[in-house]
This record gives structure tokens, sequence and C-alpha cells, in this order.
């Protein structure tokens, strides 16, 4: 007989290292649930029949159908029905904006909390390491059709493992020395470690998918040349990398950086490592982030993990019109990032070509912008200066035509970001697109959605059949 | 991938040439492009450019000098050892037209770069007036390879050990003041490629230069390469690396050439010391 259950309204809490000790080294800030914890967490799920998380989430994890492995503590079984759907359980766990996508449709979130989705996903994923090496899901016999991915990012991860799965023999071509694009060059070790995504990617490659480094398509190879000699079908799956400037003076002095330049010193190259690795960064003691978004964020706590005293977020609007992830911006606020909202740059000011300051305007609250956020605009007269050693630059970035423009054929939007059908296909017959360099600058798990979805056409495609089906 | 050094040549003290294997890069090289190294695990990403290829032999030709402690380590390696990463061919090729008479100015290391772009210019049917430099004769490289490709070839020395005695900046005035050009090329030191521009700017000849600004990805992800040309911010790794000489604003460029001299030295002093305890 079930026994009645009483509706646990609050979720368990996540343990996590203290701010004053974590906001000095490069590990982990989220310690993740213990089996304990996590049985205890699952429990709260009602195991609904219409199953509303499962539509929140852009890879279509058995929601509940994990979960309920988890309540009876059996996390292999668990992380087996994750993988079913979702070759990266351990990145998403961690950075999927899950109160926007699986846990906002939950259905204890109209009561109290939702069920706590990624914390799950994450302690699942995370014990399989101590399970030793997974077996591999089935895999089709090989079909002899070949596909080559461009990029490593989750889109094309996602996008070649399934394809690996359904028998093709798939290639990735990453331009970098590292495979996970934005997952080990720009999120920081302390919200990702990079030996998770090792491991997952590796489990990619255990799919049978190849990846081959130090191929800038469009410069080491044309990607038309590709199709011409031997591979059936392609996935750009290139990010939108491109960074973008303020365009205001001083810009190019010394110790002004882009997010993309700050972080990929970081994480990628280990610059926080040096000398021991070779790669330099600047250590600021005062330094100016400017921006609202998770890569701001990132760049901040960067800062503070490689010494800064002071550490400005400086961003035009006000906290309410932050991008950033709550959660991230509570963990900043911990750590001491100072907040300076309604604040624009207008000058960078510097010394013998190093930045000494920051000239800004206040800003004020306009009318609602096309984005539906209130506009800000600037207070006259309301100059002042914020002085600081270092500057990064965190406003966004957008499509890099390094590979696109020696495609015309291949059909553009207006900003430069590729144009794709209903099912991921671009202008080019048999090439497909995905992620950020389709949305501009999105999330993991949109990329990895959009991935999912342009294996689905392509093996369609492969196989023979018709591209509605 | 790998990409094993097959050939290995010391040029003069600081100037060393290395010839790799790595087919693809070979295969698609055009003059005036360039390649990022990564040398082992720990090692930075470096730009070098292609001074020779051989598509057919599946080669590259790398040529540089001793700085710091990535062309340090890259130096000590030997025939047989292999490199981590080499990617590319990277940049924006050189423009080979049909122009005339084209004058050629090297510098040190930057002969190196320069040799490819001298030879496909005369190739194109150009008059290929090249002068070469470096502080002394010891220093001096690709002499015979710049004259094969030159219609005629000059020589300076800062201390007049070989050829005439002084800068190829003068040599170069001494041209545009004779007969002209209808374009010069400048490569070399950053330094070097300012005064040249400063010297052509009177006689209105357009001048092409070849930046050298810190660069990490090489792709336009990172923004580290930014030189100002004409007051505008430009990505030398994916838009250059040549660009006008007239219109690049090289006291930010010298700057940013700086931007990490303490640090530089620490890494130098630990890579040289490191050698020593071997
Ligand atoms: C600092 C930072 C923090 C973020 N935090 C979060 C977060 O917490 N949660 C979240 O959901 N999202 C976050 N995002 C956004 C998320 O990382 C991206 O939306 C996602 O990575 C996009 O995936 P992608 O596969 O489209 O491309 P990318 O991850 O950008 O990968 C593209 C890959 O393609 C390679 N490439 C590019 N050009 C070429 C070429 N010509 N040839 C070969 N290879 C090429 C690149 O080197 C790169 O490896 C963050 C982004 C940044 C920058
Ligand atoms: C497109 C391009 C082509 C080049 N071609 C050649 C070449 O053919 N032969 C040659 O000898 N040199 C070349 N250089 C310069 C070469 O990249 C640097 O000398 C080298 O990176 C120095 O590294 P290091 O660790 O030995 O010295 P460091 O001590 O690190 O640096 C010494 C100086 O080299 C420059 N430098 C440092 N790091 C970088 C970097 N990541 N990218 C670019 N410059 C840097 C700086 O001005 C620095 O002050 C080229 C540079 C560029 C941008
Ligand atoms: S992958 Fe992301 S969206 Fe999907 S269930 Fe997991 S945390 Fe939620
Ligand atoms: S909506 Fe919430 S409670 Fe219902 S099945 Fe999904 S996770 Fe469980
Ligand atoms: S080196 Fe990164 S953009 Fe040029």
């Amino acid at each position: 007989m079930e026994k009645k259950k009483t509706l646990k309204k609050e979720r368990i809490p996540m343990r996590e290292q203290d701010p004053q000790e974590r906001k000095s080294n490069f590990d982990e800030v989220a310690c993740g649930y213990n089996l304990e914890e996590g049985m205890a967490e699952a429990d709260r799920c009602l195991e609904c029949k219409k199953q509303p998380c499962v539509a929140g989430c852009p890879v279509e994890v058995d929601i509940p159908g994990f979960i309920k492995r988890v309540k009876e503590g059996d996390l292999r079984a668990a992380i087996m029905a994750i993988k079913d759907k979702n070759d990266l359980p351990a990145i998403c766990g961690r950075v999927c904006p899950q109160e926007d996508q699986c846990e906002k449709f939950c259905t204890l979130g109209k009561k109290g909390s939702p069920v706590a989705i990624g914390r799950l996903e994450r302690l699942a994923a995370d014990a399989e390491v101590a399970m030793g090496e997974l077996s591999l899901p089935e895999i089709a016999p090989p079909t002899g059709k070949k596909v080559v991915v461009i990029g490593s990012g989750p889109a094309s991860l996602t996008c070649a493992g399934d394809l690996a799965r359904l028998g093709h023999e798939v290639t990735i071509l990453e331009a970098l020395h590292a495979p996970g694009g934005v997952l080990v060059y720009g999120i920081p070790e302390f919200r990702l470690p990079k030996a998770i995504v090792n491991r997952e990617v590796e489990y990619v490659t255990r799919l049978g998918v190849k990846i081959q480094y130090d191929q800038v398509v469009g410069r080491t190879v044309r990607l038309q040349d590709l199709l011409a000699n031997g591979y059936d079908a392609g996935f750009i799956g290139i990010g939108a990398g491109l960074p973008w400037f303020m365009d205001i003076p001083g810009e190019n002095l010394n110790g002004v950086y882009s997010a993309n330049e700050y972080l990929t010193r970081s994480n990628l190259m280990k610059a926080y490592l040096f000398p021991e690795y070779d790669t330099p960064l600047k250590r600021g003691q005062r330094v100016a982030v400017v921006g609202g978004g998770n890569v701001a964020l990132d760049s901040a706590r960067t800062a503070l993990r490689l010494g800064a005293e002071e550490v400005f977020l400086v961003y035009r609007r006000s906290r309410d019109e932050m991008p950033a992830r709550a959660e991230e911006i509570h963990h900043a606020v911990e750590e001491g990032v100072q907040f300076k909202f309604l604040t624009l740059p207008t000058i960078i000011e510097g010394k013998d070509g190093m930045v000494t300051g920051m000239e800004c305007l206040r800003m004020e609250l306009g009318e609602p912008d096309e984005s539906g956020r209130r506009r800000p605009v600037p207070v006259e007269h309301s100059e002042f200066k914020i002085a600081c050693d270092l500057v990064v630059m965190a406003i966004g970035t957008s499509a890099n035509p390094l590979l696109t423009c020696t495609m015309p054929e291949l059909k553009l939007n207006r900003r430069g970001y590729i144009e794709v059908d209903e099912v991921g296909e671009t202008s080019i017959p048999g090439i497909y697109a995905g992620g950020d360099i389709v949305t501009g600058s999105a999330t993991v798990i949109e990329a990895m959605g959009a991935g999912k979805k342009a294996a689905r056409a392509i093996h369609r495609r492969l196989a023979g059949e018709d591209k509605e089906l | 991938m790998s990409y094993p050094i097959i050939f290995k040549e010391q040029m003069s003290e600081q100037v060393f040439a290395l010839r790799v294997r790595a087919p693809q890069i070979a295969a698609g090289a055009l003059p005036g492009q360039f390649a990022i190294l990564r040398i082992n695990e720990g090692g930075e990403r470096f730009p070098l450019t292609l001074a020779d290829w051989s598509a057919g032999e599946g080669w590259i030709f790398l040529v540089f000098q001793v700085v710091g402690k990535s062309t340090f380590t890259l130096s000590k390696l030997q025939v047989g050892d292999e490199l981590k990463d080499v990617v590319g061919p990277l940049g924006l090729p050189s423009e080979i037209e049909k122009y005339g008479r084209v004058l050629c100015v090297g510098g040190g290391v930057g002969i190196a770069a320069l040799y490819p772009i001298a030879r496909a210019l005369k190739a194109t049917g150009n008059r290929v007036d090249s002068i070469i430099g470096a502080r002394s004769q010891e220093l001096l490289i690709l002499e015979k390879e710049m004259e094969d490709v030159s219609t005629s070839l000059a020589i300076m020395t800062d201390d007049g050990s070989k050829g005439a005695k002084g800068l190829v900046t003068w040599a170069l005035e001494e041209e545009l003041k004779g007969e002209g050009a209808d374009l010069v090329l400048a490569i070399g030191p950053a330094i070097m490629m300012k005064f040249a521009s400063a010297v052509t700017a009177p006689f209105k000849v357009p001048t092409r230069v070849s930046l050298n600004s810190i660069m990490l990805d090489g792709t336009g992800m990172c923004g580290t390469c930014r030189v100002e040309v004409c007051g505008k911010t430009r990505f030398a790794c994916v838009e250059g690396p040549e660009f006008d000489g007239n219109e690049v604003d090289w006291n930010l460029l010298l700057n940013r050439l700086g931007q990490y001299k303490q640090e530089e030295a620490v890494s130098y002093e630990q890579a040289r010391s490191g050698c020593c305890r071997e």
C-alpha cells in the first residue's frame, strides 16, 4: 500500500564552499548533494503523469523517470535514464538555467520550490565517476555514411553523439586545441571543472565520434571541399565568438580585455597557474567588469580569485534587468563583487599606456525598449570616475565571419547568423547548423537541443527519408 | 595530430629555422600567412610566419628569433621532437598583383616573412628590388634566398660588417628619392616598420606592413591582437596581418607589444634556469 505523502514545500539546500574561502580558490563553489540529500530531494517529486517538467527540457530528459531511480537510491539506473537523451548531464546539472527550463514547469513550483532537477541530474552524473567506466548504449550498425561537425561546443557534441549512436561515422573539427567550446574556454573552473567537461567529451568519443583539433574550418580546410570529398552531410556549431567592444576612447590601452580574452587566458590557457603555465594574464588590484550577464559575473569572480582587492560590476541598467542567473548574482554578492548599476562608461583613462580608470555617466530607466526592459538613458552632467587598473568588457559577442565568409552560398541573417529551417538545415542542402551561430548567444542546453534536432534531420536525410517525417 | 620537426638549422646566434611536418597547412598556405604554435601542454599559443612550405612534401618552414620563453624552448627542440599544436594557415594572404616596381624591405627575422611574398611578387612579373638589413653580418638571414627572388638586392648592417653601413630605412629613402616605387613592402621589428612608413609617407607610395601584435587564438575570438588602423580597431589575426603602414597607430602597437614585459621576464628566466639544471 502506498503511504500518503505530505508535500514538502522547500527543496533540500545544496552545500557550498564558504564565500570567504572560495573567493581565493578556483575549486568548485557548489559541492553537490550526497546520496542521502539527493534521495530526500527526489522524494519530493510527484511523478506527475503529464510530466510538465519534460516539456521545459530542450533535450527531453525523462525527468520523472530518472528522479524515480534516485528516489530508490539507484544512481546507476538514474544516469542511464538521463544518458538516453543527454550525453552531457554533469555539465547541464551545473550550468543549465534550470529556473527558466525544466524547473520552471515543475508542478511543485506552484506551491513552493520546484524539484531541484538540475542538482539531482548532477548527483547522478557525478556518481558515474565512482562507478568506473559506464556501459555504452546500443550503437546501431555502421551505415557507411560520414558526417563532419564543425566546432566542439555543446551543440556539436550533442549532434555528433546522436549521429554516432545511429551508426554514422562522425568527425568533429575543432579550431582550438581542446574540446568543449565555451565550456572550456569561457565558463570558469569554479563553476564547471574542466575534468568534468573532459569526462563527458570522452564519453562522446566512446560513442565513436572522432575529434580533430587545430582545424580552423574556412582556413585550414574548407567545408565545401570536405563535402565534395567523401562527407555526406555537415553540421556547423561554431558558436558566436566575436567579442564586442564599446568603441569608446582608451579601449585599446593595456589592461583592457574582452571577456573572451580574459576568460580564455584564465580557463583554456590556465593563466591562473602562471608561471607554471606559460600564458600571462594581468592581475589587477581594482578591476572593473562592464556588463550584466553570466559572462560578466564569471569575469568578475575570476578577477577576485586572481587576487583583486576590489571588483566592480558596471552595468548600465539596474539589478532587475540583469540577464545573469539569480544564483550567480547571489554568489557574486556573497564573494564581495561590488555592483555599480545604472552606470555607463564613456572613456577609459590611462597613464603610460596602462589603464588608470573609467569616466562614467549615471543612467536612469526610461520607456521599455525592444527587449521589453526599460531603456537606460544618461542623466545630464552626471559624470563621475571609477579608479581601476583593469577593465574587462563583457558586453556581448556576435557571429564570427571567419567560416561563413568563405561560403557565399550560405544564407545569413542581417546580423551574420546562419539561417536555418525548422529542422536545422541551412540554405545549402545537406549542411545543418545550430547553437549560438544560429540564435546568437543563448544557453548550453538550447545549443544542445538544436544539435539534437539537426541530428534527427541529418539521420533522416542520410536514410533517404522525407524531411518532414 | 602531431607535428614532428624534420629539419633544424641555426641561422645565427639567436635565429633558428625549423621544417615541421604539417601537410594540411602546407597544402593551403599562401604568402603572408602565419601559423599559431603550442609547443607543449603548458605552453602558450604564439604566432610564426610561414617562411616557406611544400604542399607536395607536406612541410612548413619557420624562422624565429629567441626573445623569450616560447622561442627559447622551441630553439631547444631537435629533429624528431613533436610540437603539440600547429594551427594554420591563418591571416589574410598577401595581395599579389602586378604593381610594377616593388621595394621589399626586410629587417632582422622579418626577412623570413618577406621572402615568400617577394618570391610571389617576382613570379607575377613585378620588378622586385629588395633591401634587407640586420645589426651585423652574423645576424643577417636568407641573403641567398632573397637574392634569388629579387631583381636587385641591397644589404644594410648597423655596423657596416656587410653591405652598406646604416639602416634599411635610409636605403629605402634613397630609392624613393631616385627611381621611386609603385609599392613598398616593409616587414621587420615594429619600430623598423614604423620608421619605414614615416619614410614613405611624403612620397605617397602605398606601403604595406605585416603587424606582429600579440595573439592568442588567431581566429578572431579574443581581441588580443587588436590594432588601430585609420582610427578603427581591427583584429590583426583575421583582418591582417598586413595593413597600410601609413594608417597604423604605431605607438599603440608598440605599447601593446610591451603589455606582458614583466611576466615574460619571469617566464624567460624560469626557462633558462630550468634548462641549466638539466
Ligand atoms: C563566460 C560564459 C558563461 C556562460 N555561462 C552559461 C551558463 O551558466 N549556462 C548556460 O546555459 N550558458 C552559458 N553560457 C552560454 C553557452 O556557453 C553558449 O550558449 C553555448 O556554449 C553555445 O554552444 P555552441 O555549441 O553553439 O558554441 P560554442 O560553445 O561557442 O562552441 C563553438 C566551438 O566552435 C569552435 N569554432 C569556431 N569557429 C570554428 C571554425 N571556423 N572551425 C572550427 N571550429 C570552430 C570554437 O573554437 C568552439 O570550440 C555562457 C557563455 C559564456 C561565454
Ligand atoms: C603574425 C605574426 C607573425 C610572426 N612571425 C614571426 C616569425 O616568423 N619569426 C619570429 O621570430 N617571430 C615572429 N612573430 C613574433 C613572435 O610571435 C614572438 O616573438 C613570440 O611570440 C615571442 O614569444 P616568447 O615566449 O619567446 O617571448 P616573450 O617573452 O613571450 O615575448 C617577447 C615579445 O614577443 C611578443 N609576443 C609575446 N607573446 C606573443 C604572442 N602570443 N603573440 C605575438 N607576439 C607575442 C611581445 O612583443 C613580447 O614583448 C610573429 C608575430 C605575429 C603576430
Ligand atoms: S538538461 Fe537542463 S533543462 Fe534538461 S532536465 Fe537537465 S537541467 Fe533541466
Ligand atoms: S513536474 Fe516536478 S513534481 Fe512533477 S514529475 Fe516533473 S519534477 Fe516531478
Ligand atoms: S588573436 Fe584572438 S582575435 Fe586575434
